[in-house]
Protein backbone atom coordinates (compact mmCIF):
# COMPACT_ATOMS: atom_id res chain seq x y z
CA UNK A 1 0.00 0.00 0.00
CA UNK A 2 1.34 3.61 -1.14
CA UNK A 3 0.32 7.05 0.29
CA UNK A 4 -0.04 8.80 -2.78
CA UNK A 5 -1.03 12.36 -1.00
CA UNK A 6 -2.02 13.17 2.82
CA UNK A 7 -3.14 16.48 4.28
CA UNK A 8 -3.87 17.25 8.15
CA UNK A 9 -7.11 19.27 9.10
CA UNK A 10 -7.68 20.01 12.60
CA UNK A 11 -10.91 19.64 13.80
CA UNK A 12 -11.91 22.06 17.33
CA UNK A 13 -15.15 23.37 16.72
CA UNK A 14 -18.41 21.82 14.90
CA UNK A 15 -18.32 24.03 11.75
CA UNK A 16 -14.58 22.45 10.80
CA UNK A 17 -16.60 19.35 10.68
CA UNK A 18 -18.72 20.69 7.12
CA UNK A 19 -14.85 21.68 5.75
CA UNK A 20 -13.62 18.73 6.74
CA UNK A 21 -16.69 16.83 4.92
CA UNK A 22 -16.23 19.26 2.03
CA UNK A 23 -12.51 17.96 1.88
CA UNK A 24 -13.28 14.47 1.70
CA UNK A 25 -15.76 15.19 -0.72
CA UNK A 26 -13.17 17.01 -3.32
CA UNK A 27 -10.52 14.11 -2.86
CA UNK A 28 -12.52 11.18 -3.14
CA UNK A 29 -14.58 12.71 -6.43
CA UNK A 30 -10.95 13.37 -8.11
CA UNK A 31 -10.02 9.80 -7.37
CA UNK A 32 -13.55 8.98 -9.23
CA UNK A 33 -15.13 7.33 -6.60
CA UNK A 34 -18.89 6.90 -6.95
CA UNK A 35 -21.53 8.68 -5.15
CA UNK A 36 -22.67 5.89 -2.90
CA UNK A 37 -18.97 5.17 -1.78
CA UNK A 38 -18.28 8.83 -0.95
CA UNK A 39 -21.69 9.17 0.65
CA UNK A 40 -20.78 6.57 2.80
CA UNK A 41 -17.21 7.30 3.79
CA UNK A 42 -18.25 10.47 4.36
CA UNK A 43 -21.44 9.41 6.55
CA UNK A 44 -18.73 7.53 8.73
CA UNK A 45 -15.88 10.52 9.08
CA UNK A 46 -18.74 12.32 9.98
CA UNK A 47 -20.13 9.88 12.69
CA UNK A 48 -16.05 9.80 13.83
CA UNK A 49 -15.39 13.47 13.72
CA UNK A 50 -18.14 13.67 16.12
CA UNK A 51 -17.08 11.60 18.52
CA UNK A 52 -13.54 13.18 18.74
CA UNK A 53 -15.45 16.85 19.18
CA UNK A 54 -18.11 15.35 21.86
CA UNK A 55 -15.91 12.58 23.58
CA UNK A 56 -12.16 13.53 22.80
CA UNK A 57 -12.76 17.66 22.98
CA UNK A 58 -11.44 17.89 19.35
CA UNK A 59 -8.48 16.58 17.81
CA UNK A 60 -6.43 16.14 14.50
CA UNK A 61 -7.60 14.03 11.36
CA UNK A 62 -5.46 12.71 8.68
CA UNK A 63 -6.46 12.64 5.30
CA UNK A 64 -4.75 10.60 2.65
CA UNK A 65 -5.15 8.74 -0.76
CA UNK A 66 -3.69 5.86 -1.00
CA UNK A 67 -3.12 3.10 -3.22
CA UNK A 68 -3.03 -0.54 -3.27
CA UNK A 69 -2.52 -3.01 -6.35
CA UNK A 70 -3.06 0.28 -8.55
CA UNK A 71 -6.55 0.78 -6.89
CA UNK A 72 -7.05 3.99 -5.06
CA UNK A 73 -8.99 4.34 -1.79
CA UNK A 74 -8.91 7.20 0.61
CA UNK A 75 -7.74 6.72 4.12
CA UNK A 76 -8.79 8.72 6.83
CA UNK A 77 -7.15 8.74 10.67
CA UNK A 78 -8.76 10.78 13.53
CA UNK A 79 -6.42 11.37 16.45
CA UNK A 80 -7.91 12.96 20.06
CA UNK A 81 -6.43 13.30 22.81
CA UNK A 82 -9.44 12.99 25.24
CA UNK A 83 -10.57 10.21 28.10
CA UNK A 84 -9.99 7.20 25.83
CA UNK A 85 -12.16 4.22 25.36
CA UNK A 86 -12.02 1.92 28.36
CA UNK A 87 -14.51 -1.06 26.81
CA UNK A 88 -13.94 -1.06 22.98
CA UNK A 89 -15.88 -4.09 22.43
CA UNK A 90 -18.89 -2.82 24.55
CA UNK A 91 -18.09 0.95 22.16
CA UNK A 92 -18.52 -1.16 18.82
CA UNK A 93 -21.95 -2.86 19.99
CA UNK A 94 -25.16 -1.20 18.08
CA UNK A 95 -26.82 1.07 21.02
CA UNK A 96 -24.42 1.13 23.28
CA UNK A 97 -24.03 5.12 24.14
CA UNK A 98 -21.96 7.08 27.36
CA UNK A 99 -24.25 9.87 26.25
CA UNK A 100 -27.53 10.51 24.75
CA UNK A 101 -26.77 9.40 21.43
CA UNK A 102 -28.44 6.46 19.72
CA UNK A 103 -25.39 4.55 19.88
CA UNK A 104 -25.11 3.82 16.13
CA UNK A 105 -21.76 6.37 15.38
CA UNK A 106 -18.94 3.41 15.73
CA UNK A 107 -20.45 0.42 14.65
CA UNK A 108 -23.04 2.53 12.05
CA UNK A 109 -19.44 3.95 10.78
CA UNK A 110 -17.44 0.42 10.55
CA UNK A 111 -19.98 -1.03 8.69
CA UNK A 112 -20.20 1.83 6.32
CA UNK A 113 -16.43 1.70 5.46
CA UNK A 114 -14.09 -1.14 3.99
CA UNK A 115 -11.71 -1.03 6.74
CA UNK A 116 -11.77 -0.06 10.23
CA UNK A 117 -9.07 -0.46 13.20
CA UNK A 118 -9.71 1.74 16.56
CA UNK A 119 -6.53 2.06 19.36
CA UNK A 120 -7.39 3.41 22.74
CA UNK A 121 -5.70 4.26 25.70
CA UNK A 122 -7.34 5.32 29.02
CA UNK A 123 -6.54 9.24 30.02
CA UNK A 124 -4.07 9.09 26.68
CA UNK A 125 -7.02 9.13 23.92
CA UNK A 126 -8.32 7.70 21.22
CA UNK A 127 -7.25 6.89 17.07
CA UNK A 128 -9.40 5.54 15.10
CA UNK A 129 -8.51 4.87 10.98
CA UNK A 130 -11.35 3.99 8.52
CA UNK A 131 -10.54 3.06 4.69
CA UNK A 132 -12.79 2.94 1.64
CA UNK A 133 -11.66 1.67 -1.71
CA UNK A 134 -12.92 3.46 -4.89
CA UNK A 135 -14.43 -0.02 -6.35
CA UNK A 136 -15.44 -0.17 -2.81
CA UNK A 137 -14.30 -3.46 -1.83
CA UNK B 1 -26.35 32.88 14.87
CA UNK B 2 -26.77 30.86 11.02
CA UNK B 3 -30.54 29.95 10.73
CA UNK B 4 -32.80 27.02 8.18
CA UNK B 5 -35.80 29.24 7.51
CA UNK B 6 -39.17 27.86 8.04
CA UNK B 7 -42.03 28.86 5.63
CA UNK B 8 -45.55 29.23 6.30
CA UNK B 9 -48.09 28.24 4.19
CA UNK B 10 -51.59 27.78 5.20
CA UNK B 11 -51.91 25.24 7.97
CA UNK B 12 -48.47 23.35 6.85
CA UNK B 13 -44.69 24.35 7.71
CA UNK B 14 -42.62 24.49 5.13
CA UNK B 15 -38.56 23.90 5.40
CA UNK B 16 -36.05 23.63 2.75
CA UNK B 17 -32.73 22.31 4.27
CA UNK B 18 -29.95 23.90 1.59
CA UNK B 19 -26.71 23.27 3.56
CA UNK B 20 -24.90 20.74 4.70
CA UNK B 21 -25.91 20.68 9.00
CA UNK B 22 -23.88 20.09 11.69
CA UNK B 23 -25.02 19.54 15.02
CA UNK B 24 -25.97 23.10 16.12
CA UNK B 25 -27.93 24.00 13.11
CA UNK B 26 -29.82 20.64 13.50
CA UNK B 27 -30.71 21.42 17.13
CA UNK B 28 -31.70 24.99 16.17
CA UNK B 29 -34.26 23.48 13.51
CA UNK B 30 -35.36 21.41 15.76
CA UNK B 31 -36.16 24.12 18.14
CA UNK B 32 -37.63 26.73 15.94
CA UNK B 33 -40.21 24.01 14.12
CA UNK B 34 -41.47 22.69 16.99
CA UNK B 35 -42.09 26.34 18.67
CA UNK B 36 -43.26 27.23 14.62
CA UNK B 37 -45.67 24.78 15.40
CA UNK B 38 -47.01 25.43 18.66
CA UNK B 39 -47.38 29.50 17.88
CA UNK B 40 -48.99 28.54 14.03
CA UNK B 41 -50.79 25.54 15.08
CA UNK B 42 -49.75 24.17 11.90
CA UNK B 43 -51.09 20.82 11.08
CA UNK B 44 -48.42 19.35 9.05
CA UNK B 45 -44.50 19.97 8.37
CA UNK B 46 -42.48 19.28 5.33
CA UNK B 47 -39.22 19.17 5.62
CA UNK B 48 -37.30 18.69 2.24
CA UNK B 49 -34.01 17.55 2.18
CA UNK B 50 -33.14 17.12 -1.50
CA UNK B 51 -30.23 19.50 -1.57
CA UNK B 52 -28.64 17.40 1.58
CA UNK B 53 -26.07 15.00 0.80
CA UNK B 54 -24.93 13.84 4.26
CA UNK B 55 -27.72 12.12 6.81
CA UNK B 56 -25.49 10.53 9.95
CA UNK B 57 -27.09 9.22 12.89
CA UNK B 58 -27.30 12.67 14.82
CA UNK B 59 -29.29 14.20 11.51
CA UNK B 60 -31.15 11.47 11.36
CA UNK B 61 -31.99 11.43 15.18
CA UNK B 62 -33.13 15.16 14.51
CA UNK B 63 -35.78 14.20 12.28
CA UNK B 64 -37.28 11.68 14.16
CA UNK B 65 -37.49 13.76 16.86
CA UNK B 66 -39.19 16.39 14.47
CA UNK B 67 -41.88 13.87 13.72
CA UNK B 68 -42.39 12.74 17.51
CA UNK B 69 -42.61 15.81 18.76
CA UNK B 70 -45.04 16.94 15.83
CA UNK B 71 -47.09 14.37 16.74
CA UNK B 72 -47.54 14.79 19.78
CA UNK B 73 -48.46 18.49 19.09
CA UNK B 74 -50.65 17.11 16.30
CA UNK B 75 -48.88 17.55 13.04
CA UNK B 76 -47.86 15.15 10.76
CA UNK B 77 -43.99 15.45 9.73
CA UNK B 78 -43.28 14.26 6.17
CA UNK B 79 -39.36 14.22 4.59
CA UNK B 80 -38.82 14.18 0.74
CA UNK B 81 -36.30 14.09 -1.17
CA UNK B 82 -34.31 11.85 0.14
CA UNK B 83 -31.16 11.03 -2.55
CA UNK B 84 -30.78 7.48 -3.30
CA UNK B 85 -27.38 7.55 -1.72
CA UNK B 86 -28.69 9.03 1.73
CA UNK B 87 -31.41 6.18 1.72
CA UNK B 88 -28.49 3.92 1.28
CA UNK B 89 -25.86 5.14 3.68
CA UNK B 90 -28.65 5.37 6.25
CA UNK B 91 -30.00 1.28 6.32
CA UNK B 92 -26.29 0.62 6.25
CA UNK B 93 -25.58 2.52 9.42
CA UNK B 94 -28.39 1.42 10.95
CA UNK B 95 -30.75 4.30 11.09
CA UNK B 96 -34.51 3.25 9.68
CA UNK B 97 -36.03 6.99 10.30
CA UNK B 98 -39.06 4.36 11.17
CA UNK B 99 -42.14 7.14 12.26
CA UNK B 100 -40.77 9.23 9.96
CA UNK B 101 -43.19 9.53 7.22
CA UNK B 102 -41.42 10.38 3.56
CA UNK B 103 -42.30 11.05 0.14
CA UNK B 104 -40.56 11.08 -3.31
CA UNK B 105 -40.81 15.53 -3.21
CA UNK B 106 -42.15 18.34 -2.39
CA UNK B 107 -45.48 17.48 -4.61
CA UNK B 108 -46.25 14.17 -3.21
CA UNK B 109 -45.43 15.34 0.19
CA UNK B 110 -47.96 18.15 0.08
CA UNK B 111 -50.30 15.39 -0.95
CA UNK B 112 -49.72 13.28 1.73
CA UNK B 113 -49.70 15.78 3.98
CA UNK B 114 -53.84 16.54 2.53
CA UNK B 115 -54.73 13.05 2.85
CA UNK B 116 -53.45 12.94 6.57
CA UNK B 117 -55.09 16.03 7.16
CA UNK B 118 -58.17 15.14 5.17
CA UNK B 119 -58.38 12.27 6.76
CA UNK B 120 -58.56 12.94 10.43
CA UNK B 121 -61.42 15.63 9.12
CA UNK B 122 -63.50 13.02 7.34
CA UNK B 123 -62.95 11.04 10.59
CA UNK B 124 -64.44 13.53 12.99
CA UNK B 125 -67.81 14.09 10.69
CA UNK B 126 -68.16 10.16 9.91
CA UNK B 127 -68.29 10.05 13.97
CA UNK B 128 -70.69 13.24 14.52
CA UNK B 129 -72.86 11.26 12.06
CA UNK B 130 -73.29 8.25 13.99
CA UNK B 131 -73.81 10.05 17.15
CA UNK B 132 -76.81 11.56 15.03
Amino acid sequence: MIVISKEKISIQKEQDVVLFRNRIKEVATKIGMSLVNQTKLITAASELVRNMLRYGGGGITHLEVISRNSIPGVRLIFQDEGPGIEDIPLAMKDGFSTGKSLGLGLPGAKRLVNDFSIKSEVGKGTTVTIIRWKNGL
Amino acid sequence: MERIPILKMGSFLLVSIQVDLYDRLALTLENDLINMVSKTEAKGVLIDISAVSIVDSFMGRILGNIASMSKIMDAATVVVGMQPAVAITLVELGLTLSGVHTALDVEQGMELLREKIGQVDTDEEGLYDSYI
